[in-house]
């Protein structure tokens, strides 16, 4: 497993304590989790996902990632209605530990994209997992 | 390693039964027919089933193969945290196979299967003594399935008072199946973390607990090994909210005979009859996940009831509250035999000497291995006890790693990655069949590949080297399954 100093965690990012990742594409919100996360989990065999205008809380769960080692839920960065899911993880979930970043999972209209400032920098999120050491 | 019970050996190849045999070959002589031949009607017509032709000497090497590739408690120590792989005494067996037991027809009445009943209810009776709870029924085919039984006896409960409650309990040490079981009857778990000495926080629960959550499902000892010492308050404010407790007996093993369930505040109980009772679990043969109540929650047990009128057993089917029959005949009936010997065997002190040297022995494990693997909890254990692979990672070894060498050497390996509140478990449970000299063999041999997790770590990351396959590579068998023969 990687040491803290390894992880890819991009500036352009802002994170949540659950180890998810959201980045403001225009007026959606692109959600994914980070490297840290799938480096703890392993091997992601399988991503179940939700519907397609599915609306959520932040923090609802929304879905479940099947690692060789367990299984995890998926919390909503932010609340908001989900306007497409990442098909291609359905037979290729390995895309998310190649490039967590680019293996997004679902991507949202958030009922207020200002949510996004409540969430967590890269350094904020450094320092959760620092605390988890 | 010298020392380990495990070593190399030749392993026999042997492919699928389907690949196996010639056209021609069978395993008995059918004589020739002396009757004339007749036309069969059109609807028995069609292509046979796909069978190999094979000998009877194809087949039994076939099995026999098989069976040497395998590694049960019958062939070494086998400390499957959470599973209780105990042994599973002979004499169990020979009683199970007793023919009067074992050719009795399911579908036989009452008064000619009268044996059947009287075990069933017997052994009903005991399981009552032996946890405290005042009703029993054996019905249920395993853990999950007595999970499932229990929460439908609890919503039965709330849906005869009205009550209409949504959400469950669950700590976040359970086993899946809780949650599994409990949204399986339409209620949602709510987690519930752990507090910061591995068991459940009285304060949490009063928070959490609430006029629309049924009641609360919980494991004691826990998943961690710990006892949860705030059960009986824990109980008292489900109850004062109108909730039920259920109890996992999963981990009844430690607590046999010696922890009274009923006066804990529990109202549903399953047991294992797989696990703490001693008989065969695994190889996905057939468990028994008897579900166990307090009085005020008979009228829902599964029917049929079997009752004793003093002179004659017979199934009451006369249950109008009950959840309704879930399982056909008598359950599994098979085991239940091998439970009910292995109490009558054992007797009542010997059943409670089990659970002391179930958990003297994971104390044992404890102390002997804490210098060596990261203690995720350093707190007294019951019958298991969790380490975690904390100190190893700062060499690169895993887990995993330690697992796969342990095989190496001649172990069955421990539970890992279980319980999921402890990051890379190692979760070890002896159980009371294992001697002293048997665990200092494996505390040496653990203690060694800690040894050589810094030294020579490619005979970790590398095993097992000994076994018909290598390392499975786990992500392609998940990703790409090969479902078919």
């Amino acid at each position: 497993m990687k040491e803290l100093e390894e992880l890819n965690l991009p500036e352009d990012l802002v994170y949540t304590k659950d180890h998810e990742w959201a980045r403001l594409e225009g007026e959606v919100v692109v959600v994914g989790i980070s490297d840290y996360a799938q480096d703890q989990l392993g091997d992601i065999v399988f991503v179940e996902l939700p519907e397609v205008g599915d609306s959520f809380e932040a923090g609802d769960e929304f879905g479940t990632l099947e690692s060789v080692k367990a299984v995890s839920e998926l919390y909503l960065p932010i609340g908001g209605e989900i306007t497409a899911v990442n098909e291609e993880l359905d037979d290729a979930p390995e895309l998310i530990n190649q490039d967590p970043y680019d293996g997004w999972i679902v991507k949202i209209k958030p009922n207020d994209p200002g949510d996004l400032d409540k969430l967590l920098d890269r350094n904020g999120y450094m320092g959760i997992l620092k605390g988890d050491e | 390693m010298k020392d380990a019970p495990g070593t190399s050996g030749l392993i026999l190849e042997e492919p699928l039964l389907w690949e196996k045999g010639k056209k021609g070959r069978n395993g008995m002589s059918v004589s020739a027919s002396d009757v004339p031949a007749a036309a069969l009607p059109e609807d028995l017509v069609g292509d046979g089933p796909d069978f190999p032709d094979l000998s009877e000497v194809d087949v039994v090497r076939h099995y026999t193969r098989l069976s040497q590739w395998n590694f049960g408690v019958d062939t070494g120590t086998y400390p499957l945290g959470s599973c209780t792989m105990k042994y599973n005494p002979k004499v169990n067996e020979k009683q199970a196979a007793t023919p009067v037991i074992a050719a009795a027809h399911p579908m036989l009445d009452d008064e000619l299967c009268q044996g059947t009943l009287e075990l069933i209810y017997k052994l009903e009776k005991h399981l009552a003594i032996i946890t405290g709870m005042d009703h029993v029924s054996a019905q249920p085919a395993a853990g999950a399935h007595g999970e499932l039984a229990g929460m439908l006896i609890i919503d039965a409960y709330h849906r005869s008072r009205n009550s209409k409650r949504t959400k469950i309990l669950m700590p976040d040490t359970a086993h899946g199946t809780n949650p599994a079981s409990a949204a399986l009857c339409g209620y949602k778990p709510v987690k519930i973390e752990s507090g910061k000495r591995g068991i459940l926080e009285v304060e949490d629960i009063r928070q959490l607990m609430d006029e629309e959550t049924a009641g609360i499902m919980i494991t004691n000892p826990n998943t961690l090994g710990l006892f949860e010492e705030n059960i009986r308050e824990i109980a008292a404010i489900v109850h004062e909210k109108g909730g039920l407790v259920y109890a996992d007996g999963a981990n009844m093993n430690a607590i046999m005979g010696i922890v009274d369930l009923k006066k804990c505040g529990v109202d549903v109980l399953h047991l294992n009859l797989h696990k703490t009772f001693s008989t065969p679990h695994g190889g996905g043969g057939p468990g028994a996940g008897p579900v166990c109540v307090v009085s005020e929650l008979e009228k829902f047990l599964p029917y049929p009831r079997i009752s004793f009128d003093g002179s004659e057993y017979s199934r009451d089917y006369n249950r109008p509250e009950s959840i309704g029959r879930i399982h056909a005949f008598h359950g599994n009936f098979g085991v239940l035999v091998r439970a009910y010997s292995y109490i009558l065997t054992m007797g009542a002190e010997n059943l409670r000497m089990a659970s002391q040297l179930a958990v003297l022995n994971a104390c044992y494990l404890k102390v002997q291995l804490k210098d060596y693997l990261h203690l995720a909890y350093n707190r007294p254990c019951m019958h298991e006890v969790v380490f975690s692979d904390k100190r190893q990672l700062e060499h690169k070894i895993t887990t995993l790693d330690i697992a796969k060498r342990l095989m190496d050497c001649g172990y069955h390996p421990p539970t890992i990655y279980f319980p999921l509140v402890v990051s890379g478990a190692i979760m070890i449970e002896p159980t009371e069949s294992e001697c002293l000299d048997d665990l200092d063999r494996f505390v040496a041999v653990v203690r060694r590949i800690t040894m050589e997790a810094m030294e020579q770590p490619e005979l970790l990351t590398n095993a097992p080297q000994r076994f018909k396959v290598k390392r499975l590579d786990e992500t392609r068998a998940a990703r790409q399954p090969c479902l078919c023969g």
